[in-house]
């Protein structure tokens, strides 16, 4: 009867701590493993794997210790099934195209659609995809992104700058691209 | 622009992640720095259309439901039900007890005398009375908590005292009913033994010494005095029976 009852007293606190971050991690694992059917999987599996070492969390912050998690579980599925998502995937084309004046850039950046968006982060290398997501949608810290990603503070914030740009050379080269189209 | 030292810079301060120091700096920077301040300009629109693109994914329906399903069971283990479960064993035991208990009193009624019912029935009640939460309706060892409950509940006063001294404590005391009609159990404890005392009144007035039989493997002990009928049943042995009816009939 007392295992039972501490089992109880156990699958409470976890459904009261965990069970909650379920969005963000599912958001997580679809930004990094770009599928939606291989995200659920690997929710699932980070929750049964983070139920069975719940006991080991020592209270704190329970969103970052499941996100971890599910970074885990996501990176080691991308080693088994898709190890080219791991390599750094940028296009040079993109990257020597003439952006052009300031001003006409922002106005462009201004006028993207969410599809557009969305097309540009998943062209990003996976790094810093990871770390723009955690930061802009997530609403992490530089601390918070730099422990659970595992790299200092320094990093973080280059990889947010140089990941932020990239994105908006991508989204001005897609943006180009539409433009032809329509003329 | 990555080149630009200031360029990280701008991130961070865009990101509310620089110290203020750096901040007035960087903010004096961007008076007479038009590429900066164009660029920061850029990357807060960037910014912006990051948060409000609905880039978010939340979680499908029914993936919440999947993973509740795929925890461990004792997820599911609620606390109600659990003991809901126990309470019925335990109604079920009583149920069960009782209907053995009437079973084998049935042939006794049919040719025993009437003492022979009587012990009978004050050994049903007494193991009726051990089945979990029935042993006592007021529990205080004493005297002066437990006679006065009976008050308002019987139409009779049954004399009540307690024997911690002698190695017999009163522990409490219940509403019962012998033969039909109400009457007082006494519930002492010896060790490990419960000992319950029924107390009724008698229409005769003689007193009667005790006098002991044995039911079931139970023992029992029965005495008239000042208007009541006493009856001590117990597992305990006779000898130790004796010494607590020789207190009870002082």
């Amino acid at each position: 009867m007392p295992d039972v009852m501490q089992g109880v007293g156990n699958s409470g606190r976890f459904e009261q701590l965990v069970l909650p971050h379920l969005d963000a991690a599912y958001n997580l694992a679809r930004w990094l493993v770009r599928n939606p059917q291989d995200a659920q999987d690997i929710v699932q599996e980070s929750y049964l794997r983070a139920f069975k070492f719940f006991s080991g969390f020592q209270g704190g912050d329970s969103r970052a210790w499941l996100l971890k998690i599910v970074r885990n579980t996501s990176y080691t599925f991308l080693e088994k099934n898709k190890p080219a998502s791991l390599a750094d995937e940028f296009d040079e084309k993109i990257h020597a195209t003439d952006t052009g004046p300031p001003d006409v850039e922002s106005e462009m950046v201004r006028n993207v659609e969410s599809r557009m968006l969305r097309e540009a982060l998943d062209a990003l290398p996976l790094n810093f995809r990871e770390i723009l997501i955690l930061r802009e949608l997530e609403g992490m810290s530089y601390k918070e992104i730099a422990e659970l990603v595992e790299v200092p503070m320094g990093t973080v914030m280059s990889s947010l700058a140089r990941g932020r740009e990239r994105l908006r050379e991508i989204l001005l080269h897609a943006r180009e691209k539409e433009g032809s189209r329509d003329v | 622009m990555t080149s630009d030292p200031y360029a990280p810079l701008l991130h961070a301060y865009l990101d509310s992640e620089l110290d203020l120091v750096r901040s007035l700096e960087l903010e004096e920077h961007l008076k007479s720095c038009p590429d900066c301040a164009q660029e920061l300009w850029t990357q807060q629109t960037l910014r912006h259309g990051l948060r409000s693109g609905n880039l978010y994914h939340h979680a499908p329906a029914g993936l919440e439901a999947r993973i509740r399903a795929a925890l461990p069971h004792e997820n599911k283990v609620v606390e109600m039900p659990r003991r809901s479960f126990w309470n019925w064993a335990a109604v079920a035991a009583a149920i069960i007890i009782a209907l053995i208990l009437t079973w084998r009193m049935l042939p006794s009624y049919l040719g025993r005398s009437g003492t022979d019912i009587l012990a009978q029935e004050v050994v049903a009640s007494h193991i009726r009375s051990l089945q979990p939460g029935h042993l006592l309706d007021v529990e205080s060892t004493d005297q002066h908590t437990v006679k006065p409950w009976f008050n308002g509940k019987i139409d009779f006063a049954p004399p009540v005292k307690d024997f911690s001294e002698e190695g017999f404590p009163l522990i409490g005391g219940r509403l019962d009913y012998i033969d039909h009609r109400p009457a007082a159990a006494l519930v002492y404890q010896r060790n490990k033994h419960f000992i319950n005392v029924f107390v009724w009144p008698e229409s005769e007035v003689k007193d009667k010494p005790a006098r002991t039989e044995t039911a079931e493997g139970y023992n029992i002990a029965f005495w008239e005095r000042g208007g009541m009928y006493f009856c001590a049943v117990s597992d305990l042995n006779t000898g130790e029976l004796q010494q607590l009816v020789q207190l009870l009939e002082r």
